[in-house]
């Protein structure tokens, strides 16, 4: 068990939790409000380096483009 | 709402009116019978299930049912507290559980008919995330989020915060009533969830809280309920739907369903909220609800994806169309809410259901 976990969302931020310490290139720290952050990977966030969900936006992909495997059905 | 709960008769029983009325026979006998104890109900709720049973009857449209939801907020809010100053015993009363479940049961059937067919992706976690955000996609064109970050008056953005405040006052309680009916990780991913909601263990920063600043701020009642009647039925049924999905054990599916496509259509909304507060004018002290919400969301959103619904549909892959179901009633619901108020809006009309002065607030009197 690791102290600390990085998810690599599919066609999304990277998803931090655990014991880390998020800081700027010049080593400041970086203010985090919250134990688990979403950290910006399309590089269009205007809130970085958070997610702030506008990947969606700019149809920022991580793979090959995956479509839903959706059938149709009922409820 | 404090009330007087020490008489041992019921003469001396004594519960506050709330700051709303009744919507027709079944909403004004609950509010009559709340004011009584529970030991009345045999006179109280006299004759309650017909009346019941022939609005249920009656209504060709239960989501917009203004009698009908606000009887099944009543009802829920037995179960929240702070809804209607009321005799305890009733949250468990059987004719109060009873009435409860059978304008519930009408409910989802109605929804479970408009929301019909829908895509059914595999229980397969990364799927079930995929077909959630696709589903939940942005879309071009006019939104309330939109109008309010280009175009709305004050009054318009203040009516947003009140319609807004039915839910959001107690944001987020209705998804904790399913973390007890989830296991393993989906569990993990919506207490994960609802302890960054509930402010990380700082009240002040509990979403609810943030948002009865706001309202503060803007000079409204922060008070559950304050502008209840102004509110339309379909805007309380979006908020009775997410409770109902979070206290039937059995709709747990469409719980995490509804929670993730929630937390999907957020952030980016959120954005252009605050913009809107902005260009009204108003500070930090206003906007921060919705700035928290586009950084906080886009972290939910992922959670919600992959480890509640996604993780739920891995562990009871027959859960998997209602997931899919409560997402897609989500989208539904609050765009029927959305399409009234834009209409309203756009035709020059209030989105309220009745005219309630909003006022002001003293920071704009002060500047203008």
């Amino acid at each position: 068990m690791h102290a600390s976990e990085i998810v690599a969302c599919v066609d999304g931020p990277l998803l931090v939790r655990g014991d880390f310490e998020l800081v700027s290139s010049t080593g400041e720290p970086v203010e985090r409000t919250r134990r688990t952050v979403a950290l910006c990977r399309c590089g269009a966030s205007a809130i970085k380096p958070f997610c702030d969900g506008t990947h969606k936006l700019v149809g920022f992909r991580t793979e090959p483009p995956r479509e839903p495997d959706a059938v149709e059905g009922s409820q | 709402m404090e009330a007087t709960r020490s008489a041992a008769t019921s003469d001396e029983w004594s519960f506050e009116a709330p700051p709303f009325g009744a919507r027709g026979p079944v909403s004004e006998q609950l509010l009559a019978a709340f004011r009584r104890p529970a030991a009345d109900a045999d006179e109280t709720l006299a004759g309650l299930p017909v009346a019941l049973a022939d609005a249920i009857a009656a209504t060709d449209d239960i989501a917009r049912d203004d009698d009908l939801q606000l009887s099944l907020l009543l009802l829920h809010g037995l179960h929240y507290g702070s809804v209607v100053d009321a005799d305890e015993e009733w949250e468990w009363h059987p004719s109060t559980v009873a009435a409860r479940v059978a304008i519930e049961r009408a409910f989802e059937h109605e929804l479970r008919e408009r929301v019909g067919s829908v895509a059914v992706p595999s229980a397969d976690a990364e799927a079930v995330a995929a077909a959630l955000f696709k589903l939940t996609k942005p879309t071009p064109g006019p939104s309330v989020a939109r109008f309010v970050a280009k175009q709305a008056t004050d009054e318009q953005a203040r009516e947003y915060v009140v319609l807004r405040s039915v839910y959001t006052l107690k944001e987020a309680d209705a998804q904790t009533w399913s973390i007890p009916r989830l296991s393993g990780r989906a569990k993990a991913a919506l207490v994960e969830i609802q302890a960054d909601e509930y402010g990380g263990g700082r009240p002040e920063r509990m979403h609810s809280a943030i948002f009865a600043r706001t309202m503060r701020e803007l000079g409204l009642d922060d008070r559950y309920g304050a502008y209840l009647d102004a509110v339309p039925a379909i805007t309380i049924a979006s908020f009775n739907m997410m409770s109902m999905f979070g206290l039937n054990r059995r709709l747990r599916g469409a719980s995490a369903g509804h929670y993730a496509a929630y937390e999907m259509t957020s952030s980016l909304p959120n954005r252009m909220l605050g913009d809107g507060f902005r260009r009204l004018g108003y500070g930090e002290e206003v906007t921060d609800y919705f700035d928290e919400h586009v950084e906080a969301d886009a972290v939910h959103e992922q959670i919600a994806g992959r480890d509640l619904a996604g993780g739920l549909a891995e562990h009871e892959p027959s859960l998997v169309p209602d997931i899919m179901f409560g997402a897609v009633a989500s989208m539904m619901i609050d765009g029927w809410a959305a399409e009234r108020t834009l209409d309203a809006w756009t035709a020059g009309r209030s989105a309220l259901r009745e005219a309630v002065d909003l006022g002001r607030s003293a920071q704009l009197e002060e500047v203008s």
